[in-house]
Parts: structure tokens; sequence; C-alpha cells
């Protein structure tokens, strides 16, 4: 397909700036101004629009297509939600103006929301204080790493570890690291959870923290949680709860009830904001009492007279982490959601979240591996490896799904699975829509067994197929030269 | 998987071939199968000395990016800039043409007992 | 309102399939005593009584106000095209594009965006867009420490105080040296810089315009840096590079910046756009997702995520950078942006821009009250010293219905007097000479 700026014609315009009508005439200094071209594309609005509504056309979304992608909760993205965050008394304010003189009492609503969300988040994860800063899920993560570096270091602790499970998400590692701590992988079990004998092995009184997601990345229940948490409690670390699979437990389980020090959430998963794309999100964090001081600010407080306003006085806050309150027209779609669900549609959406994968699970444990055979949570992770003997990968069957009309779940994740599938169906997904997904799933696992060969040719009805990563890696081109 | 039996073997997978005071490294097939096509390769500057283990270059492939660790420590003499070109190389013949560093050895001697022989490299990777 | 579709006679089927007679029984492996001690939440709503709730809060902010502020953010008209086609569900439903085939509008339209970051900045190679200006200025840093191992970073007093304020807290357990280095005049002070740059600094971070509006070539700077092994960061505002010398052109390393006058609302904070460019040989230490072209099967031309290998999901621990999603939606919106405007309209855009300031500072000048108008030369933005303290000049002007700018009292000693100003395309000549008109009377009360 044509790139924009193949269409480009020299002299088209796609937007007229308003005429100047000042009478002054900047004058630049020579050795200021930029001397090389512009090589942006010359099109007209139609072009732009033509061009984009076309890319929109050769792309899935869940709007569009079944999106089972494991860890990632693509639920439907309501409407309203949109339509709430549009309004310009939220989409055209200044994040600076609160912190003007006289700037407060002109962006009550704004401030309202972070406060109210702040109340709203800590009751559904029981904990006491929560900052709207991180800009998305790892972020929130980095932000809880550093908490936890805040908190050690105040209290003179010598620290330097900090604890994953084998099955954790890569950014939990990653943050951890750019935190200041080394890593140290704890193995599963054969039940799929953490093992609690290799935990206490590694339990030594230099881990600062361990970072746990429950029900863990392959769905499922980890018994032992409690202990986990009172375990870790004893060696003096703090337990950090990945908040990503929250979408399996809302008013069944909170966090902040079992033991956990700090909670990220992922409202762009769980509070149904879209995906984008990949983005924006965010990733909110939650902290038990002990740790609020060293929570990021500014934060939301409500004076006597029912005013809100910032706060800025925690000497022992890690900072910024954002340049402002967080991705606020993010936020104001999680807070519309939460209130249009309220409390018995958020119960409802975990509930029906782990029915659909439990469904799924039931329905293809004949057809595929799967590893840990017993009950999921919002996910259930399958493994190809009897279709990879015959020839046919996790890879293959998700191209043979693209070709069915579905978006293919998450694949080679988590790494402690071999041809890993990862299938979260999430609660806003219909039993018909389910049931046809399965059926294509049957389908791909017969046909590895009789056919495999037709796999290779797949997908076959997408406008490419197969693109050699190899040679996009080998022979960088990431940008058009013209 | 063939283990080839001049070679002396480590657990990163790295192979060393020691002629005189000079040793030729490389990764084994292990490493190369695992890791796919290989797509970039990097290594420390030619006339770096490097300790046993310590890290002397990166490997890419699209799935994976794994570090390449000396077997013996030694000053690095040159890095293969065929298998910079075209890393390709290091897939079709990781034992020949995609050899990656020469060093001048420091203390083979007293290191080689770190090592492994073909034999408990051929063992290791059964194990895995 | 809840967005389940199962129907009672459904939800029977499926748990006789799966073999429990009732959901709870699905939840077992949960114990009673790990059960919620509340669950406070108050009852959904109808879609109108959140929509009315929502309309209710957001009449409580004043959007109407005339901005005359920016700091690193700023009030630029937004063509409607932009959010007609973010607002298309194929393109903000969808989710990172890992599976190739079904997601070739998205990659190529981040190509496309990559593309015009590049041709904007003339730098070599862009990433996908990491969370904001802040944290893009953070991965530079980080990258040039993963470049050449040093671990002094020398941070210019003209970089945005909010970004240093971030820096701060990014590498507050990292074992950094991060060095502020004073302006002088509001400037990068040369004398100190050099004095700075030596063989154990990573990387030297400075920003056109700068924070105090304040426009420069750093070409001497980077070619001394240079010498010393110094990576040079540079932070820009995007509209400037219409007419601005470009971080290219300087010889500049890194350039990184805030993407949010590309066509993104100001949001109250977000979600808004870091973007991040580098030299070529730069391109595997950088962080993010970053997009490739390449040939499917059948040699027709693609879109992947490529050097995935670099990334949290495979490298882990090691990672560049812990970062997962990007500002996909914001980095689109970029792309039509710069897109509709095109290679005259930036340009054009960038000289009424400057045009209105070097208007707005005319009719300041003329202002008793007003000490002096700017460091020239800038851009669209400037300090203004006042006979009055600038916070009580800000009420007062607010209650006109104006936002006058930022007091600098409160990030710098001294400057309690200092307003930063901010004009852009928006401003019609008649509010810019209302706006004088104001300050004058509230300066003169």
């Amino acid at each position: 397909m044509q790139l924009i700026f193949d269409k480009s014609k020299p002299e088209r315009t796609g937007f007229k700036i308003p005429k100047k009508d000042v009478p002054a005439t900047a004058k630049l200094p020579d050795n200021l101004k930029r001397k090389s071209e512009i090589n942006l594309p010359e099109v007209s609005e139609l072009d732009v629009i033509r061009h984009f509504s076309i890319l929109a056309n050769i792309h899935f979304c869940v709007d569009t297509h079944f999106y089972p992608l494991g860890s990632c909760t693509m639920k439907y993205n309501p409407k309203f939600m949109e339509k709430a965050a549009k309004f310009p008394g939220f989409e055209d304010i200044h994040p600076l103006l609160p912190q003007l003189s006289g700037g407060g009492i002109l962006t009550q609503g704004c401030l309202e929301i972070l406060y109210h969300m702040e109340k709203l988040l800590n009751e559904i994860t029981g904990m006491d204080a929560f900052t709207m800063q991180p800009l998305a899920g790892a972020h929130g993560e980095l932000t809880g790493a550093m908490i936890i570096a805040a908190y050690h270091r105040d209290k003179k602790h010598k620290k330097k570890y900090i604890l994953v499970p084998d099955s954790s998400h890569g950014t939990n590692p990653a943050s951890a690291t750019i935190a200041g701590y080394e890593v140290i992988v704890v193995p599963s079990d054969k039940n799929g959870v953490m093992d609690i004998d290799e935990y206490r092995k590694h339990l030594t009184s230099d881990v600062a923290g361990v970072m746990l997601t429950c029900p863990n990345t392959l769905g499922i229940f980890n018994p032992h949680i409690k202990e986990i948490c009172e375990m870790g409690h004893k060696v003096g670390a703090l337990l950090y709860y990945d908040g990503a699979n929250l979408n399996a437990v809302m008013g069944k389980l909170r966090p902040g009830d079992i033991g956990f020090d700090i909670v990220h959430l992922n409202l762009h998963k769980t509070f149904a904001t879209p995906h984008g794309g990949g983005g924006p999100g965010a990733g909110p964090v939650g902290v038990k009492k002990h740790l609020s001081e060293f929570m990021p600010i500014s934060k939301v407080i409500r004076r006597t007279d029912g005013t809100f306003c910032l706060d800025y006085n925690y000497p022992k806050s890690i900072g910024y982490i954002a340049p402002f309150y967080g991705n606020f027209g993010v936020i104001v779609k999680a807070y519309a959601y939460i209130l249009m669900l309220g409390k018995s549609g958020l119960i409802d959406a975990s509930e029906k979240a782990v029915l659909n994968a439990n469904y799924v699970r039931t329905k293809l444990k004949n057809s595929y591996k799967l590893p840990y055979d017993r009950r999921c949570m919002h996910e259930c992770v399958f493994s190809a490896e009897r279709q990879k003997e015959k020839g046919v990968s996790a890879l293959d069957i998700a191209k043979y799904l693209i070709s069915k009309g579905y978006h293919p779940p998450t694949v080679y994740f988590p790494l402690i699975v071999k041809e890993a599938l990862m299938i979260e169906p999430t609660e806003t997904e219909s039993k018909e829509t389910l049931d046809s997904f399965i059926e294509v799933m049957k389908e791909a696992a017969d046909l590895a067994e009789k056919k495999p060969e037709v796999f290779a040719d797949m997908p076959d009805n997408t406008p490419v197929q197969r693109p050699d990563e190899v040679k996009a890696a080998r022979d960088l081109n990431l940008k058009w030269n013209g | 998987m063939e283990v080839k039996k001049d070679l002396l073997y480590t657990k990163e997978h790295e192979w060393i071939r020691i002629e005189g005071n000079t040793g030729t490294i490389g990764i084994t097939n292990y490493a190369v199968e695992t890791l796919g096509d290989i797509t970039f390769v990097e290594f420390l500057q030619e006339g770096e000395k490097v300790a046993q283990f310590q890290r002397i270059g990166t490997i890419e492939s699209v799935k994976a990016a794994s570090d390449i660790y000396t077997p013996l420590s030694g000053k690095i003499i040159s890095c293969n800039p065929k298998v910079v070109e075209s890393p390709e190389i290091i897939n079709s013949s990781p034992y020949n043409e995609g050899w990656l560093v020469t060093i001048e050895l420091e203390n083979a001697d007293q290191e080689i007992k770190n090592l492994m022989s073909p034999e408990d490299y051929e063992n290791y990777i059964k194990s895995l | 309102m809840n967005y389940t579709p199962h129907t009672p006679e459904e939800v029977k089927q499926m748990l006789s399939e799966i073999g429990v007679s009732s959901i709870s029984e699905l939840f077992e492996d949960i114990p009673v005593s790990m059960r919620p001690a509340s669950f406070d939440i108050p009852e959904g709503k109808s879609e109108l009584e959140v929509i009315r709730h929502l309309q209710e809060l957001a009449s409580k902010n004043s959007g109407d106000l005339l901005t005359f502020i920016g700091a690193g953010f700023y009030s630029h008209y937004i063509p409607a095209a932009v959010d007609a086609i973010s607002s298309l569900p194929e393109f903000y439903t969808a989710y990172t594009p890992y599976q190739p085939e079904a997601s070739q509008g998205w990659l190529q339209a981040i190509y496309e965006y990559q593309t015009a970051i590049c041709h904007l900045t003339d730098m070599d190679v862009s990433n996908a867009s990491l969370y904001d200006g802040g944290t893009a200025l953070y991965e530079a840093c980080m990258t040039a420490v993963r470049i050449n191992g040093r671990k002094r970073i020398l941070v210019d007093a003209g970089v945005n105080i909010i970004y240093w304020t971030m820096l701060k807290c990014y590498t507050s357990n990292l074992s950094l040296d991060m060095v502020k280095i004073p302006v002088k005049n509001m400037r990068a002070d040369r004398q100190n810089i050099y004095k700075q740059l030596d063989e154990r600094t990573s990387a030297i971070i400075l920003q056109n315009p700068n924070f105090f509006g304040c426009i420069d070539d750093f070409s001497d700077i980077v070619e001394y840096a240079h010498k010393k092994g110094v990576i040079v960061i540079l932070s820009v505002y995007p509209i400037s590079l219409g007419v601005l010398k470009t971080p290219g052109e300087m010889g500049v390393d890194i350039a990184v910046g805030e993407g949010q006058s590309l066509g993104i609302p100001l949001s109250f904070g977000g979600p808004y756009l870091g973007f991040m460019t580098s030299k070529k040989e730069f391109v595997r230490k950088m962080p993010g997702r970053i997009i490739g072209r390449t040939l499917d099967k059948h040699g027709r031309d693609s879109y992947v995520m490529t050097l995935q290998a670099r990334e949290q999901h495979i490298r882990r621990e090691k990672a560049t950078s812990n970062i997962c999603s990007n500002e996909a939606l914001c980095a689109l919106r970029a792309v039509i942006y710069l897109s509709l405007l095109g290679k005259k309209g930036l340009r054009e855009l960038a000289l009424i821009n400057l045009d209105k300031a070097a208007f707005t500072k005319e009719c300041l000048e003329k202002i008793p009250g007003v000490l002096k108008v700017g460091q020239p030369p800038f851009f669209n933005e400037f300090t203004v010293l006042l006979s009055h303290n600038a916070d009580e000049v800000v009420h007062k002007m607010i209650s006109k219905g104006y936002i006058p700018g930022l007091p600098l009292g409160r990030f710098y000693r001294g400057m309690d007097n200092y307003l930063l100003v901010a004009i852009t395309e928006q401003r019609t000549k008649e509010e810019i000479v209302k706006f004088a008109e104001s300050l004058e009377a509230v300066l003169c009360n």
C-alpha cells in the first residue's frame, strides 16, 4: 500500500493557516534558521482522510473481531466513555491551571475526578492511597519499584534483590532493574504457581520486594498467596501486586486485604479504556498507609470547605513520575466506566470473564494440551506441543486464526509453557462468539493432524502474508527516504 | 547434534579453539538453533582485555538477544568483520566462517578446567 | 449497566459444560478468609446519568480562558480531520500490532509517523513513541549511558524544569551523577558548559527553544562535546522546527521532545506524546517499539515490529527499557496533523507563531509596569519582568478571563516578578491587544 508520502503532490495543502493579522514580522538571525527542506507530504485533506481510512480497514480491532489476547484484557470499549472524555471542559484544560494562583477554582471538575478515582480504586483494591500519575502499566511497575526503594532507603535497610516468578510479564524484571535492584527469578511448581519452597529459599533479608500477579499469567490462583505475603514481610520485604489480571477477581479478592503493600492497575485492561493500537494507557499505583509518604506528588486533597486542591507537601515523595497528574484523558474514561458498571457490574465483569475462560478451557482441552489441567480464572494457557510434533507451531495456529477472521491469542507467553497459546476471552464476548472460536480452534487442531502442510500458507486472505522479520532486522528500513 | 571434538565449551554455548597462544571463539550449533536467524552482532573493541566469562559482545536474532562471554581471559585480537556484515554466516557455519572473536590467551592453563570437554558439553545439551 | 451479553439460559448451559453448578464454584480457589473486607462501590448507573454527571464535572472547569501559557504544553488549533481519523474504532480499539498480518493499518501508520518525525527533526531514526517528553528525555539519558558507559549527565538549566524534576526522580536509584548547569541571562552558558564537558560525562542535555523561550544554535557545543566523546541530547518543540535550525542540522546525537503540539489536546496533563530520534548508529540502543519495512512471502511491502530483541518481553531484566505500551493513538494524531499541514503549512504556522509573539512583545513593552520582555531571539514564548509579584498578577488576570502565563517564582529563586508568556496562532490581534490592555489595568492599580 502506498505511503502518505507517496501520495504527495507539490503545492497540495491539507490545512489552511489563518492569515497573519499582526503588523509585526519577527526577524530571525540567519544562523538560527532551518535550512533543510521540511520533507512532509503535500496532500489534500481528502487524501489524508482516504489514506488513513483505508489503513483502518486492513486491520483487526475489538469492534470488528474477537480479540482473545491473553494478558491484555481486550474487552469491549463502551462508546459513552469516548463521549465523556471529549467534553471541552476536560480536553481543553491546560495542566498548569490548578498550579496558578486563582486557577484551582477553575479546575474543580478535573480535580474532583482525580480525587474520587483515588477513593474508588482504594475501595476496589483494599489500599489506602492511589496516585494516578503513572502513564502505563509498566510505568506503574516502575513507580512501585521506586516506592519500594524509597521506603528501604528511608528506613536505612540494605536491600539488593527483587523476586519475581518465572511466569512473570517481562516488564516486572525490567522495571525492578531500573529501580536499581537485581532480579531473582523463582521457579513455578508443577501446579503452575510460584513454588513456595523455592520462594522460601530465596527469601533472604536482602530482598527488598516481591512482584507478583494473582491470578498469575497462567490464569491460576495461588492458594498460598497470603502466606507468600506474610513470609515476605517477615524478612522486611514489600509485596507488590501486578494488577494486570485484576479482571479475574473484582469483588472476590482485594490485594490490600491479603497482605500486598503496593498495587498497580491497568486502566486500559480492567477498566475498559481503549488500547489505542498500543497506547495511551494508564497505570495508577496504590499503596498501604505506611508507604503513602513516598508516593509521587502532587496529590489531590479536599479542603474543609469541600473544594479540591493540589498538595505538594510530602518531603519524602519520590517526586514527579509524570509531568502532571497522569493521563487524565484516560482516567476520565475509566472513572466513567466504574460509575456505569457500579458494584454489581464490576463483580459481574469478573464473574463472566472467569466463566468465559473456563468454558473455552473445557471445550478445547481435548484438542490442545493443557499444561495445567485444572480450573483457570480469566485466562487459560494451552500448549500447541502436540501440534508441533506434526510441524504446526503456536504461531502457525495463530496465522490460521487470522485467516478465519479471529485475532489470535497471545503466543509464546508465558515463557514457561512451550508453544504457549494464552486465551483471555473477556466478559464482553457472547457464548456464540466463543462457540465459533472454539470451532475454528478445533478445526485447526484437526488440520494439524491431517493436513499440516496447509499452515505454511496461512493467513491466505490478508493484505500481506508472513512478512520476513529476519530481513526487517537485518536490512533495517525504519523510515521512507523518498 | 554434532559436537566438534577439537573444541572446548561453556555453559553459555560458546566454543573455543586453542592454537598455541591464540583462542578462536564462536557459538555452538545449539545456540544457533535456539536463537534462530541471526540479524545482528556486535563486539567489544579489538585490543580490549577481558577476563574469563566476561561479556565480549551481543548476538541478536528476531526472537532473542544474547550476550556472548569469553571462555578464557585474554586480549581481543580481532573480531570477524564478515559476520558483522552478514550475520547469517553464523547460522550457516558456526564453527568455521562464522567464528566471532580471536583472543591472545593470558591464563589458559589455569582456566581450562572451568570449561567443558566435548563429551561434557554433549551430555550438558542432552540434559537441557 | 454492564456489558456482559450472557442470558441466564446461556450461563446455565456453560456452567453445565464446565461441570460446575454455579458461578461461585468457579471462585472456590479463593478461600472465604481472603474475600474482600468491603466492596463499597456505588451501584451502577445508566448512560444518561453517567454522562450528565460528567457533563456537570466538565462544566466546573473553565476551558474558555484565553490562554497565554505554554511552558512546554501549547494551545495550538487541532484540525477536525485529526479527531475524525483517530476516532475510527479500527484504530482506537486495536492493540499493539504483534500479529503483522492482522495489523498492517497500524504498522504502516506508525512507520509513517517515524518517517514524519525524522523528517521534522532531520534525524536518522525514530522509535514508535514514548509516554511523554519527560520520559523520552530520561530514556535518552539511559541510551547515552548504554552507548558510552559513563555515569555523569549534564543538564542545562534551560531544560524544562518539570523534566528536570522527573529526571531526578527516575535516576535516584541509579548510580548516575546528574549535574545542572545554570544559565546565564536565560541562555546556555558556554563557558561553564565547556568547563563541565569532560571524559567522565556521558551526555549533555539541552533544549531549544529553552524553557525561557530563548532560541540558540548549539552546533558549537555539539562539536566540543563530540571531541570529548559526550553524547548530545536535545529536547525540541516540534512546531518551532518549521523555521528553526533542526537537531539534525546541529549534529545532535539524540533528539527528543513533547509531541503534544502536534494535534494532541492539552487534556489536563495527558495523554501526551514523547518522540525520540537518534543518529543511525544508535538505533539498537534506543528503547521502545520500532516499526520496520520488509517484504512478505510474496514480495509485497509489509510492516512489522522489529528489533524486538531489545524489548522487555524478550530481554526482560536486560531490556533497553521497561516500556511496553507507547502512545500509538497520539502518534497517529501527530502524523495526521503533520500530513495535513505538510511542508508549507508547518513553516507558515511556525512563522505566524513567531510574528504573533513579536507583536505581543511590542504591545507589552508599551506597558508601564512591564520592565523587560524576553531575551531575544525567541520563538513564541518569552519571559516578562513585571513591576509586581507575578503570582498576584496572574490571580487578577484569571478573574479577567486570561491565563496570562506561568509565574516563575515558584521554580526559580529571585524570579518572583517573572512571567513566562506563550502565544500561538490561536490568539488574534484583537485578543492580544485586549490582553495587553487588561495587563496594563492590573499592573497600574
